[in-house]
């Protein structure tokens, strides 16, 4: 449905997007995900035609946009502060897409909308009044009034407690999912994505390193940047390179391609008995309770750490100070590119 | 800041009657003159008799004056804001080169005298300024083809020029607060070019427009030098006749009639801008100015730079060039003849005396003031909330009034018994200090307030007698308010005309009295002279102004 084209921008000589394409799906909600800085915002705001492109085109539907100024693409656009306007009230806010574009039955769509995001009765509201979840629903619900053909959302719940955040993600998901249409939704927090996505695109220093399903991403990141992002911080350099294996500090490793370094991913790594002759032995240096599981993470006396979790009912779990063996599952050993700019 | 109702310092310090002495001040040189202008005009045989007030309020005359006066304010208000908001907007929206500079002169403006404005503009486009000596020169005329003096142009533009500032100023400042993405969302939801204007910037903007256009208004209603110089005798606002009457005609209980006319439609007003002021304050965003990224946009900055530059440094630089120049070319002759009096009148001083007067006038001014001011800041910082809060607008009250009004009350009030300051050379510091003294207790007045509840208590437990607490902690963390406030009370005692056009004696003129007289005068070196005087009158200005922002960049005042 959207096509984006090798799209460059740079800010007074600054490169903020470096050639992004992207394509998404009709009814598709995509995630742009990356830490402050990577352009992520910045190419938003050029699919909504806030923000022009150096070189590159925009396309819906095969027909470059790029030309078709902000108020005829008719899309929707969710800000970060929510930019509702303070002057009036709620419905006159939620009515303000269909009035500028002339249609009828202004009122019937808005109590629509209003009951979609379950903001009945609030018609009559002083919008400065509302608590902060509220004006993330009247925002919510300014943007889905005119029925746009593109819902773009840009950090929406940034601005809110993070005990509110995830619940709310969940039910953005369910309302863009209930009326069908296709989104983009920036954030910074992966929970957030993950909850929210369709699929996501890892950004980074103006390009998108990685762009797949949530658990495609989270399990098999393709670079160092990508696995680091999601806090998969088991890197371990390759010493030697064979055909299908690598050689490093911590033995031999099967892998398929070539790579540099690999990530021991913490889903595949289980205690094990220190006197296999496969275990990775090392001395345990912190031990955290998560609840349902703990956190441990070990020293190879190369220095290299791994940190990986262990269920909460396992019946012996080392503590600091003591030395204990982990096994690694082989489908857990990911090859990884130096995508890190 | 900190809450106003917190009682810090309460604890009983010696000599807090002295705090009072402000109020006495007040009533003395104050609401005494202005009383008396109302029992004058309302009962001028010492028994209610409202014939005066009955024939300005039925005169044709006068409601034509008045008629005029909320014309040409209307007229200066509207003008001003249609030019000062597309330069509010690229102040608030882009970050350009000079964008400081060009702010801070821009203000320049606004504490220029008006006889040196009124100057200027003569400098420029007057018959015998710069632009129409060019033309004449060029297509060897026989009279100056732009025929500006004495209309009702000139005055508007001389009004714009002097409020520009004001209103880019109040509306720039609040629209940088407000964040763009509203702009933004209108648009993505459809809106665009007048309707974007008149759904989403107006209404937005509408408190910090209407305070400016309340502001520009008040300034603009009660202007004196400019309509009495440029407009000449076909232009009267209220405050013009009051002066007229007053003076030329000695039509008292008319002239005291007008000014209660006119200090009721001010004090109106003000109650409206105070209440304007106190809308809600939306958050503040981050800053979000930023280089200009397009063609259009650029242009929109150039286009408005462009105009700036023309409509307020243009009248300046005329100014200084033509305080060099006569019709034998480049000199400083009119430097030189302000040390002569050429006339040998005895009501005529050399000019260059009337520098020393101003200088003398606007120290004393500068000493009572920030005496005074600042003894006010204190009570209305220390006081309880309501007390404080029903005395900080009588301390602003003579900000509202105009000059002329004030001056003329001084003539009919100070010129007897109990209160016989006629002859008082301090006449003319008292009648500048009421001017001055709300700036000092604006500057001084945050301050105080911003010193932290415990730190004067803090110095005492530690040992420190008040007098040291006063010395140590206070004196340096105010010292800056004080310099600013101090700066202010001299600009403003160096400048003004509407009151000291009354209340100087003809043998101590200030320098603003002196340009007006010379501007006058026929014949060119009198029009030299009046130039010259100018120019050296706005360098003293210029020099406080730069004073002032350097220290106001810190943080400090509340304007």
């Amino acid at each position: 449905m959207l096509t984006v084209r090798d799209v460059t921008r740079a800010f007074d000589g600054k490169p903020v997007l470096r050639g992004i394409d992207l394509e998404v799906e009709r009814g598709e909600i995509i995630c742009l995900l990356g830490p402050s800085g990577c352009g992520k915002t910045t190419l938003l705001r050029i699919i909504a035609g806030l923000e022009q492109t150096d070189s590159g085109d925009v396309l819906v539907e095969g027909r470059s946009i790029l030309n078709t100024p902000v108020h005829q693409r008719d899309f929707g656009f969710m800000f970060q502060d929510f930019a509702l306007f303070p002057h009036i009230d709620v419905e006159k806010n939620v009515a303000f897409g269909l009035k500028m574009r002339g249609e009828s039955g202004v009122q019937e769509r808005v109590r629509d909308v209003l009951e979609l995001v379950g903001l009945s009765g609030f018609e009559r509201r002083d919008v400065t009044r509302l608590s902060g979840g509220e004006r993330q629903r009247v925002a919510l619900a300014r943007s889905l009034a005119p029925n746009p053909r593109l819902l773009m959302l840009d950090e929406p719940l940034g601005s809110l407690d993070a005990s509110l955040r995830e619940r709310l993600a969940l039910d953005l998901r369910a309302i863009i999912k209930q009326v069908a249409l296709t989104a983009i939704y920036v954030t910074h927090d992966q929970q957030e994505a993950f909850a929210i996505a369709d699929r996501i695109a890892v950004m980074n220093a103006g390009l998108i390193e990685q762009i797949g399903v949530p658990e495609a991403i989270y399990n098999q990141p393709r670079s160092i940047f990508v696995a680091r992002f999601f806090g998969l911080n088991n890197i371990v350099p390759v010493v030697q390179r064979y055909a299908g294996q690598v050689e490093t500090v911590l033995g031999p490793f099967e892998v398929t391609g070539a790579a540099d370094t690999i990530l021991l991913h913490p889903l595949g790594i289980q205690l094990a008995d220190p006197e296999l002759p496969d275990a990775i032995r090392g001395e345990i240096i912190e031990r955290t309770f998560l609840g349902d599981a703990y956190r441990l993470e070990m020293r190879h006396h190369t220095g290299i750490t791994l940190a990986f979790r262990v269920s909460a009912r396992e019946s012996r779990i080392p503590k600091v100070g003591e030395s204990a063996g982990v096994m690694v599952s082989p489908d857990m050993v990911i090859p990884l590119v130096d995508g890190e700019n | 800041m900190l809450p106003r109702d917190r009682k810090g310092g309460s604890q009983a310090r010696p000599y807090r009657f002295l705090l009072l002495i402000p109020l006495v001040f007040l009533a003395l040189f104050f609401f005494y003159p202005l009383l008396t202008i109302f029992s004058i005009s309302l009962a001028p045989e010492g028994q209610l008799d409202l014939s005066a007030f009955a024939t300005v309020i039925t005169s044709y005359y006068y409601r034509d004056t008045l008629g005029f006066t909320i014309v040409q304010a209307v007229l200066s208000t509207v003008l001003t804001l249609g030019l000062a908001l597309p330069g509010a907007y690229i102040f608030a929206r882009y970050d350009f080169p000079g964008k400081v500079l060009l702010s801070s002169l821009s203000t320049l403006a606004f504490v220029l005298p008006t006889v040196v404005v009124a100057a200027a503009f003569s400098a420029l486009i007057g018959p015998r300024g710069v632009i129409n000596d060019a033309l004449t020169a060029v297509f060897d005329l026989q009279s100056p083809p732009i025929q500006l003096e004495r209309t009702l142009a000139i005055i508007l533009i001389v009004h714009v020029f002097y409020n520009y500032a004001v209103a880019l100023r109040i509306i720039g400042g609040f629209w940088a607060t407000q964040s763009p993405r509203m702009e933004e969302a209108a648009r993505v939801l459809g809106a665009h070019g007048w309707r974007l204007w008149w759904h989403i910037r107006l209404p937005i903007l509408r408190p910090a427009i209407l305070a400016a256009a309340v502001l520009v208004f008040i300034f603009t209603f009660t202007s004196f030098g400019v309509i009495l110089i440029l407009g000449g005798p076909r232009f009267a606002t209220l405050e013009v006749e009051i002066f007229r009457q007053a003076t030329s005609l000695f039509n008292l209980p008319v002239a005291a009639a007008l000014s209660l006319v006119q200090i009721i439609l001010m004090f109106a007003l003000m109650l409206v801008y105070t209440r304007l002021q106190r809308q809600p304050a939306t958050e503040l965003q981050g800053r979000v100015a930023r280089r200009p990224r397009n063609m259009r946009e650029w242009m929109m900055v150039i286009a408005n730079v462009i105009l700036m530059v023309i409509l307020l440094f243009a009248p300046l630089l005329a100014l200084v060039l033509r305080s060099f120049m006569s019709e034998d070319g480049l000199t400083t002759q009119f430097y030189r003849l302000l040390s002569t009096n050429p006339r040998g009148s005895v009501l005529f001083v050399p000019p260059i005396q009337a520098i020393t007067n101003s200088f003398l006038f606007a120290l004393v001014t500068t000493l009572i003031a920030v005496l005074l001011g600042s003894m006010a800041a204190y009570l209305l910082a220390r006081r309880e909330s309501r007390f404080a809060r029903w005395l900080d607008p009588v301390f602003m009250l003579p900000l509202a009034t105009s000059a002329v009004t004030l001056g003329f009350g001084y003539i009919i009030t100070l010129d007897e018994p109990p209160l016989n300051l006629r002859a008082s050379p301090l006449l003319i510091p008292i009648a500048h200090t009421l001017v001055a003294m709300p700036f000092v207790v604006r500057s001084v007045l945050p301050a105080l307030r911003a010193i932290a509840p415990g730190i004067q208590e803090s110095a005492s437990v530690l040992g420190a007698s008040s007098w040291q607490v006063w010395r140590l902690i206070d004196l340096p963390l105010i010292s800056r308010g004080l310099i600013v406030g101090a700066t202010f009370a001299f600009t403003v005692s160096m400048g003004e005309f509407g009151a000291s056009s009354f209340i100087a004696r003809p043998d101590t003129p200030t320098m603003p009295l002196v340009i007006y007289r010379l501007l006058g005068q026929p014949g060119a070196t009198n029009y030299g002279q009046a130039m010259a005087m100018s120019v050296l009158l706005m360098a003293v200005c210029a020099v406080s102004f730069i004073l002032i922002e350097r220290l106001r960049s810190a943080g400090i005042g509340e304007f």
